[in-house]
């Protein structure tokens, strides 16, 4: 595992001024490691997603700096910012958000064929992998809106991984899951990190877990209060 | 440097959209169908009027028509020098002949122009038909009928006679139907006519014709040259226009201004002769546009509303796009093409139902009087419709792409 920190937040502040101005996040510094499995965990309403999305630079109204891959995201144009999405993060959300009429493996295709970076014939092959990382080599030609909420939840899962992201983010990725299919995105998590030295940040309720991660980052009330390393 | 590939994944989600929701496709694609079959009949039957009105008109004026202007007297004479006075008098037509001089050497020159298809001389005579208590006013035109009959489609529009006989008879006359009735003349009688310069004389009625136009044929008949120089007391040499037509009569403005520099007689075209009557059917065209294509901008507004359902509809999936990286624009393009498609498909096949109305209606015969219906098929209106039809769908969908490129994707997706 190399040392080289791959994502860096700089006092980061954010306000909400709807209903009335209400400081959700406040002076938010810490960085993650290249190969860093970290989650992040807090009482509901600590700003967890809050962050993630700033992370994720999807959300740009929030104070202090943002650096991810050596590169100041923070000041950085829309369309900058989806470039730089669409080759070095990828995303899971709670729901999955499939695109219906698409086959899985279309879904999970999207990303890279956006890309460019591979052939047609790669992305299909590189596709498959994915699926059968997660357990769903078999249904892959079904329609998305055909599979069980596990089984698309896992297709969100491959969908982020097609472009060999350096950092995965997940807003409670296993939040609809059972504890077999909780176990399966872990593994393939760890797996992930571990051996292709890609990073995770996950924020998550699931004790269990948090604690088998290399990093619990645990937030309250729009502050860092702990940032437990554990090896 | 790597190599990159251009998967087009923006048109390929966009023709799934299309596909996936064929029944919204189809309603949307149907509107822009009426909306452009409407367009192609509205314009062609546009068309149809102009040709016929244009008919109407050729029947009785030249593209060009050469004559001696009246000139007009100065009302003011301003002094040379502050000693004198200034002249002012009534401005009144200088009287003068309105005979053109040497008209054979005019109508060579005028023949020897590239554009020039017809040249004829004319007399225009105000005269009054009579037979025995009856009066009609109108204008008699004397013409070489060979040459003006080319003109002014003058042999096919007889219904009684032969054209031909007025050369033979140096008296005949060839009436309007409307003028015949009046007086009740027909073939073989002998009328007495009036100029304005009081002379009459005894014409012997060689033909009727009829016209589409009524108050040509209660006005207008055709005699020799001979005879209208006799009605008006000139010599063998008056002549007081010259009819020109030109092989395109759209230019006809254009070769007037030429004609009168090379002539330099007044050289007026047709439609300044006929500026009244064309400023009327340039608003009922103007009319008949801004109408169809209302109705294209209504069948935008269906495309309109549909892409905006859709868009409604998949809002989670434009977040997520943006969210795995695709910018504003891809979104803009996805949704503008899917309206495009939309709008070809009901293009197309409003080209075609458009283009069978219009086949059909044209083969309407309204009766002897009206002839067929007037309506003609113009690739031209068909390229506009093709051509509006897009601008129209484009927008309809580029409004509402926009929206949807500028979605927060967070505001959508932490729910
Ligand atoms: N768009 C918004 N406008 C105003 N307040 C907001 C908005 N989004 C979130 N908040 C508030 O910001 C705070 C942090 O919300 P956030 O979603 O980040 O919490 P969280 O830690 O992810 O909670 P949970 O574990 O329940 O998902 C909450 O008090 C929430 O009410
Ligand atoms: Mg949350």
């Amino acid at each position: 595992m190399t040392s080289d920190i791959i994502l860096q937040a700089n006092h980061i502040e954010k306000y909400f001024y709807d209903p009335e101005e209400f400081k959700v996040l406040n002076d938010i510094s810490f960085s993650v490691k290249k190969g860093e499995f970290a989650t992040l965990v807090g009482k509901s309403g600590s700003g967890k997603s809050t962050l993630l999305y700033i992370l994720s630079t999807m959300d740009t109204d929030y104070k202090g700096e943002l650096i991810i891959d050596g590169i100041m995201v923070t000041g950085k144009k829309q369309n900058e910012l989806a470039a730089l999405r669409n080759e070095k993060i990828g995303f899971v959300f709670q729901f999955h958000y499939l695109l219906n009429e698409f086959s899985c493996l279309q879904n999970i295709m999207i990303p890279a064929l956006r890309l460019g970076n591979y052939s047609k014939k790669e992305i299909e092959e590189r596709a498959y992998e994915k699926l059968k990382l997660l357990g769903l080599q078999d249904q892959a030609l079904k329609t998305a809106s055909k599979l069980s909420g596990g089984q698309q939840q896992r297709v969100a899962i491959a969908r982020a991984l097609i472009n060999d992201p350096l950092i995965i983010m997940g807003d409670e990725p296993t939040g609809n899951l059972d504890s077999k299919n909780s176990d399966i995105v872990f593994d393939t998590f760890q797996m992930l990190a571990h051996e292709q030295n890609q990073t995770i940040i996950a924020v998550t309720h699931d004790n269990d877990f948090a604690n088998k991660s290399d990093r619990i980052i645990e937030m309250m009330d729009g502050k860092i209060i702990n940032c437990l390393k554990k090896k | 440097m790597k190599t990159h590939y251009n998967h087009n994944i923006d048109t390929n989600i966009s023709i799934t959209y299309v596909v996936a929701n064929k029944k919204i496709t189809l309603v949307a694609a149907l509107g822009v169908t009426i909306g452009i079959s409407i367009f192609i009949f509205m314009n062609s039957l546009g068309s149809g009027f102009v040709k016929k009105s244009n008919k109407t008109i050729f029947n009785n004026t030249p593209h060009i028509r050469v004559y001696k202007d009246d000139e007009i007297s100065k009302s003011i004479i301003t002094p040379k020098d502050s000693n004198s006075l200034v002249l002012i008098s009534n401005p009144t037509v200088i009287p003068k002949s309105e005979q053109i001089v040497n008209p054979e050497r005019i109508i060579t020159l005028l023949r020897a122009q590239p554009e020039v298809t017809y040249v004829t001389p004319e007399i225009a005579v105000k005269v009054f038909y009579n037979s025995g208590m009856s009066q009609v006013s109108g204008d008699a035109s004397g013409l070489e009928i060979a040459e003006a009959s080319k003109m002014f489609n003058i042999k096919p529009s007889m219904i009684q006679g032969r054209m031909e006989d007025i050369e033979t008879h140096s008296n005949g006359i060839l009436l309007g139907v409307g003028i015949a009735s009046k007086i009740n003349a027909k073939t073989g009688d002998n009328i007495s006519i009036t100029s304005s310069k009081n002379i009459t004389k005894v014409m012997k009625v060689v033909g009727i014709f009829k016209t589409n136009s009524s108050i040509v044929d209660k006005t207008k008949s055709y005699i020799g040259i001979n005879a209208a120089q006799q009605l008006l007391g000139e010599n063998a040499n008056y002549i007081t226009n010259i009819d020109v037509n030109v092989q395109d009569f759209n230019k006809a403005a254009d070769y007037s201004a030429k004609f009168s520099a090379l002539t330099n007689y007044k050289a007026e075209d047709w439609k300044a002769a006929n500026s009244d009557q064309l400023n009327g059917f340039k608003m009922r065209g103007i009319i008949i546009f801004a109408m169809s294509l209302s109705i294209l901008l209504v069948a935008g507004f269906g495309t309109y509303n549909i892409l905006n359902m859709t868009i409604t509809h998949r809002i989670n999936d434009i977040a997520i796009l943006k969210a795995m990286g695709f910018k504003g624009w891809d979104v803009i393009k996805i949704f503008v093409l899917q309206g495009t498609l939309i709008g070809l498909m009901g293009i197309a096949v409003g080209l075609l139902i458009g283009g069978v109305m219009v086949y059909f209606a044209s083969k309407i015969y309204m009766g002897p009087d009206q002839g067929y219906f007037p309506i003609v098929l113009d690739y031209m209106v068909f390229i506009n419709a093709s051509l509006f039809g897009l601008v129209v769908c484009f927008f309809a969908s580029y409004l509402p792409a926009r929206k949807a490129a500028n979605v927060d994707p967070v505001s959508i997706l932490r729910k």
